[in-house]
């Protein structure tokens, strides 16, 4: 083991400050082939195989060529360590995915530690360039490999990197371009995975392209500001840093949350954006107050893009309603002539959010030649994201079908990105394909659980055992009469109940919790998918699990006249609801009965029925409406959210019926509903959060009006309640404290992933919904009663109670949007409609019920919707 | 951050489990009783021994033992700190502490004996400079005060390079061997090494970048003979199980090190027995 001393790097912080690093150089470092002889492969992973070409890859090939490397044409590759730490610095995603390529056993991915090798240690010199220090150290190692395997292997170096190149054919190494090794290969298919490069690399290709479109070599965008320039404006304060977020209901608006001025500033039109995608990390610059108002006429104007609201589902917080409200606004107080929010334009952009995104192909003519490139224009699912261009040679196959495209580059002659082909989806308008889209759109991991998850299961069949019982932390709770009450055709059920009447005249009320701790330990594989995934999703067709389905259906789930472990919680309650004790304890439990909430209801209100389940049953109703009542004594919200059940056809899966149930209320059924419904949406989603990153006041839990509030009912499905478990447990002195809870940053990074996961599933429910919306609507145009929501200056919006819908409905032309027929009250909100004539003239005011016509229409292709229609 | 790659190597190239590269000299402050350089990597730790003499303080003599001193430590920070600064004091105090457990201090009543240490990193081409060095600190320890190379650096315009990690076990393996060379009487030698705790990999001799990481740090100083633990330190919080683990490490980083402190006291001793003519 040799020892060098060297690595003396001046790093500025202020003032110059020298750091000594050292480096241990290895003779232990193997090359990974499998066929080496003086390497010992005995002890690490060889997969590399001599008999084919050895690759290796340049940065340049894995930052933009990470699609094509994931298909298993390209296999056989060395990862130099130098080359995966400059992916890692400039984009983890890719990194991540390298990384997972790496540890794949079916594909031949070899990382060498080239800096650590005694052989390959490259020293910096004075003056290089870090690129050019890493494109030495690639050269090198590329040249080790070729002695150190000798004449039975082929190394090639790939590099898009031209002086890299040319640098390696002077050295005696053979390079390529990832492009020319493609066509090598034979397989056109894999030319729509390259991504072509950007302008500025000169290439031959490229040049062709653009020239086909020499109408569009014009600039469309102002050029973004240089990153040193951006930096000190910022520090001036003439920048303004923030995250672009683009209105999912009108993608030529999008919102800078600044924290510089305390504000949102809003952004117009596509031109301002300046290239700017949804979640990019921008620099804007404030426009001159003058042109706030303005500048948002002008916009509309400019695009020759219908903006206008989609019908979809009614929004259950703030955080998924369409902000429009401001609009209205601004619209109102035209005459004041000073617009509350400021708007401005993109200047830079710091950090990129591109990643890959599910839609379809713009539907063109078919060009007469075939088998040779054409341009086609992506359109996605998601309207917050502008069109894509795309090279394909497979024109016709991927016209009718669902594609996933990346962007690689935007530059500003093109009015549009441009990206490449990933892969298909399936066929446009198949269930099963919008299902799919619907779960790529929001990041949901559908996949089947890996086989090192599935390794970390009991052995099935699984019945609790005699260790199980004997076990002193577990408490026998058999003889219990425990049941649990949940929704029809649940599988699985995480919780059950149980309520014994004391001899004192109080009740024992027990609730049951699915063990899940008990078989999902912390580290494992099994416990870190859990914690990617988050949640369980359900869509309304099928559901994706946390949790492999041998534990979520049949381990876990404390179904009926099975024994079960579980984790229970056991409280003395006077018949008034007040708690006396509280104890908490592992158990195990037999269920006598899982029962529908129908089940439960009919057995409730059947007086006749007096069978001591039902006793119970009434006795926790009681005691559940006392506790009920003082939470809302105490200041807690009900909250509604306009959930609709889908009855669905068992052979084709079609939904038949759509219902939002509703407890009745005499005269108007919905109202109470929709006020509640429309409260809620005022509200921010209550968020999981590790408890050091905040101050106790704000745990607080407004919407339940409690200080602290968490839930661990649910382990089967949401991560968060198997981190509740854990702690319960370790504060019990059950089991010991994992490691993790001992970790701020790790135990934030996993609450911000809850976060966002819930916030997926939600969304995925939505669309999910929403499609089979469509797929209903699509056959059965429907007229129905709605109530109007909003007022809008052309219109307004309404809430369909029975459907659970919420929509636009236009009382004015697309063309003649804002002409001066109808007038907005703002005080009264109303829309009136100006008629000189006579005086009774035509108003809707918000929360009025009016008739409309729902019908599926397809205004522009592959993007069906519904549209609402009023009747007069 | 990854401390530790997924092959395997931490970011300078060890593994887990390894140490830095050591190194240590017997014998290089001349006006010493006794004194000696061990270096763990880029940590370089000067040691020496005054005594056992008279001692200087009367008030402080203790009638049935010696007293053992210690100038305050002197980091090689660049940077003037306070007088009495927490860090120095501490390392002062751990460091004395171990130290006084395994002289054998009864042997010697009414006496004292001065430890003086001085840890500085520079590139090897200073290395001039660091024999200079030596010499002043041997004047500072007869002040038994700290020696202020921020003033020195500042005059012979030399860089001083940032800390690296594991001082306080350098400076006890270097006292352990300039107690030695002085031959002041021990129980055993005193080797010490850390461990930490990153990446959930315990990891051996933690270096500079890894030191600053802000992880658990476990120091542990031995009498490998007698196979006792004198010193335990541990900066942050570790679950027991990990603690033990990562304490077990650490011990044997000790062993490790008591091996190749008794290799080099084997080989001075060889060298004075030549010279002597034996």
């Amino acid at each position: 083991m040799l020892k060098s001393n060297t690595f003396s790097r001046k790093t500025k912080a202020g003032r110059i400050k020298k750091e000594v690093r050292e480096i241990y150089l290895r003779d232990d470092i193997y090359c990974g082939a499998a066929a080496c002889k003086t390497c010992d492969t005995s002890t690490s992973r060889a997969p590399l195989d001599v008999a084919s070409p050895l690759l290796i890859l340049d940065t340049n090939v894995l930052l933009h060529q990470i699609d094509l490397l994931e298909n298993s044409a390209i296999d056989n590759a060395v990862l130099l360590s130098v080359v995966l730490d400059e992916v890692k610095n400039k984009n983890m995603a890719v990194y991540n995915r390298i990384r997972a390529l790496s540890t794949n056993p079916l594909r031949k991915f070899y990382v060498f530690s080239n800096q650590f090798h005694k052989d390959t240690f490259v020293k910096r010199m004075d003056g290089e360039t870090p690129n050019d220090y890493n494109d030495r150290a690639i050269r090198v190692a590329t040249r080790w490999y070729q002695t150190h395997l000798g004449t039975a292997a082929t190394i090639l170096l790939i590099t898009n990197d031209r002086d890299n190149k040319r640098r390696a054919g002077e050295e005696g190494i053979s390079a390529d371009t990832i492009q020319s090794y493609v066509k090598s290969l034979g397989q056109p298919e894999l030319l729509d995975l390259l991504v072509l490069p950007a302008s500025e690399s000169e290439d031959t290709v490229m040049v062709e392209v653009e020239d086909l479109r020499p109408s569009k070599r014009q600039v469309v965008y102002q050029e973004h500001k240089p990153m040193s320039e951006i930096t000190s404006g910022l520090h001036r304060g003439i920048y303004h840093q923030g995250k672009l977020r683009v209105n999912r209901y009108s993608p030529f608006q999008a919102y800078v949350g600044s924290e510089s001025i305390g504000d949102e500033i809003i952004i117009y039109g596509r031109e301002n954006m300046n290239r700017a995608f949804d979640g990019d990390i921008v620099a804007v610059e404030l426009l001159p107050q003058d042109q706030w108002h303005e500048e948002k006429n002008l916009s509309i104007a400019d695009e020759e893009d219908e903006e206008e609201d989609d019908v979809h589902l009614a929004p259950s917080s703030a955080d998924d309603a369409p902000r429009t409200t401001n609009l209205v606004s601004d619209s109102a107080t035209d005459m004041n002539s000073t617009p509350s929010r400021p708007s401005g334009r993109v200047v830079g952009i710091i950090k990129r959010n591109w990643h890959s995104y599910c839609g379809s192909l713009e539907p063109m003519s078919m060009p007469a030649g075939t088998g040779s490139f054409t341009s086609a224009l992506f359109v996605s699912k998601d309207r917050r994201i502008p069109k894509i261009r795309i090279q394909t040679r497979q024109l016709e196959n991927l016209l009718d079908k669902r594609i996933i495209v990346a962007v690689d580059s935007w530059d500003r002659q093109s009015r549009y990105p441009s990206g490449h082909y990933v892969r298909v989806i399936g066929e446009i308008g198949d269930r099963d394909t919008e299902s799919e889209v619907v779960l790529i759109e929001n990041d949901i991991n559908s996949r089947p659980f890996s086989s090192q998850v599935l390794a970390c299961l009991p052995p099935l069949p699984w019945s609790v055992s005699s260790e199980d019982v004997a076990n002193s932390i577990r408490q026998d709770l058999r003889s219990l009469r425990v049941f649990s009450v949940d929704p029809p055709g649940c599988k699985d059920i995480d919780d059950a109940l149980h309520l014994t009447a004391l001899p004192n005249g109080n009740y024992e009320v027990g609730v049951h919790i699915a063990d899940v701790t008990n078989f999902v330990h912390p580290g494992t594989p099994l416990d870190g998918e859990a914690s990617q995934r988050g949640t369980s999703v359900y869509l309304v067709e099928r559901r994706i699990d946390m949790l492999p389905k041998p534990l979520t259906e049949d381990i876990c789930s404390l179904r009926a006249d099975v024994e079960r472990l579980a984790f229970s919680v056991i409280w003395e309650m006077t018949p008034d609801a007040e708690i006396i004790s509280t104890r908490f304890t592992k158990s195990v439990i037999k269920s006598c009965g899982a029962l529908s909430y129908v089940e439960a209801q009919a057995r409730m209100d059947d007086s006749r029925l007096m069978d001591p389940l039902t006793t119970d049953l009434r006795n926790m109703n009681a005691l559940a409406k006392i506790m009920r009542q003082r939470r809302i004594d105490r200041g807690a919200l009900t909250l509604a959210s306009a959930e609709v059940k889908f009855q669905i056809d068992t052979e084709t899966h079609d939904p038949l019926d759509i219902d939002l149930p509703v407890v009745g209320y005499r005269d108007d059924p919905y109202f109470n509903k929709l006020i509640r419904i429309l409260a809620t949406r005022c509200m921010t989603q209550a968020v999981y959060f590790c408890s050091g990153d905040l101050s106790p006041p704000e745990y607080h839990h407004y919407g339940l009006a409690a200080p602290l509030y968490t839930h661990f009912t649910s382990p089967i499905r949401r991560y968060a309640d198997v981190i509740v478990h854990r702690l319960l447990a370790a504060s019990l002195g059950i089991d010991k404290l994992p490691p993790v809870f001992q970790d701020r940053s790790q135990l934030t990074s996993i609450a911000d992933n809850l976060n966002y996961r819930h916030r997926n599933a939600q969304m995925a429910s939505r669309a999910s919904v929403e499609l089979h919306t469509l797929i209903y609507f699509r056959k059965r145009p429907t007229d129905t009663e709605a109530r109007i929501v909003k007022i809008r200056s052309n219109g307004f919006i309404v809430f369909v109670p029975k459907y659970g819908i919420e929509g636009p409905v236009y009382l004015t032309g697309r063309g003649e949007k804002g002409s001066g027929e109808w007038h907005v009250d703002e005080q009264q909100q109303k829309i009136v409609k100006m008629d000189n004539s006579n005086n009774n003239s035509l108003s809707y005011s918000v929360l009025q019920s009016v008739r409309i016509h729902m019908e599926v229409v397809e205004p522009q292709p592959n993007r069906p919707k519904l549209q609402l229609t009023l009747i007069t | 951050m990854d401390y530790v790659s997924p092959e395997g190597l931490r970011l300078d190239g060890r593994r887990p489990m390894e140490m830095r590269q050591l190194r240590a000299e017997i014998g290089t402050v001349a006006k010493a009783n006794g004194s000696a350089v061990f270096e763990m990597g880029n940590t370089k730790v000067i040691a020496a021994v005054y005594g056992p003499r008279e001692v200087q303080n009367r008030s402080q003599q203790i009638n049935d033992q010696a007293l053992v001193i210690m100038a305050n430590f002197s980091t090689g920070d660049r940077m003037r700190k306070p007088k009495g600064d927490r860090r120095s004091t501490e390392i002062s105090l751990v460091i004395r502490q171990t130290m006084e457990a395994c002289i054998l201090t009864h042997l010697m009543p009414r006496s004292q004996i001065g430890l003086c240490f001085n840890s500085i990193f520079t590139k090897k081409k200073h290395y001039t400079i660091f024999k200079e060095l030596i010499d002043l600190c041997a004047l500072s320890c007869l002040l038994a005060s700290s020696f202020p190379i921020s003033v020195y650096s500042r005059k012979r315009n030399i860089s001083i390079l940032n800390v690296s990690a594991g001082t306080r076990s350098a400076c006890i393996n270097a006292a352990t061997l300039a107690l030695a060379d002085a031959g002041i009487p021990m129980r055993d030698i005193v080797t010490s090494c850390s461990a930490g705790y990153l990446n959930s990999t315990p990891l051996l001799d933690l270096n500079y970048i890894e030191d600053s990481a802000g992880g658990p740090d476990v120091t542990v100083g031995i009498l490998p003979k007698l196979d006792k633990v004198t010193l335990l330190q541990m900066d942050a919080k570790l679950p027991v199980d990990i603690f033990e683990n990562v304490m077990g490490l650490a011990i044997e980083g000790c062993k490790a090190i008591a091996n190749y402190i008794r290799e080099v006291l084997l080989e001075n001793t060889k060298q004075l027995e030549y010279r002597r003519g034996l």
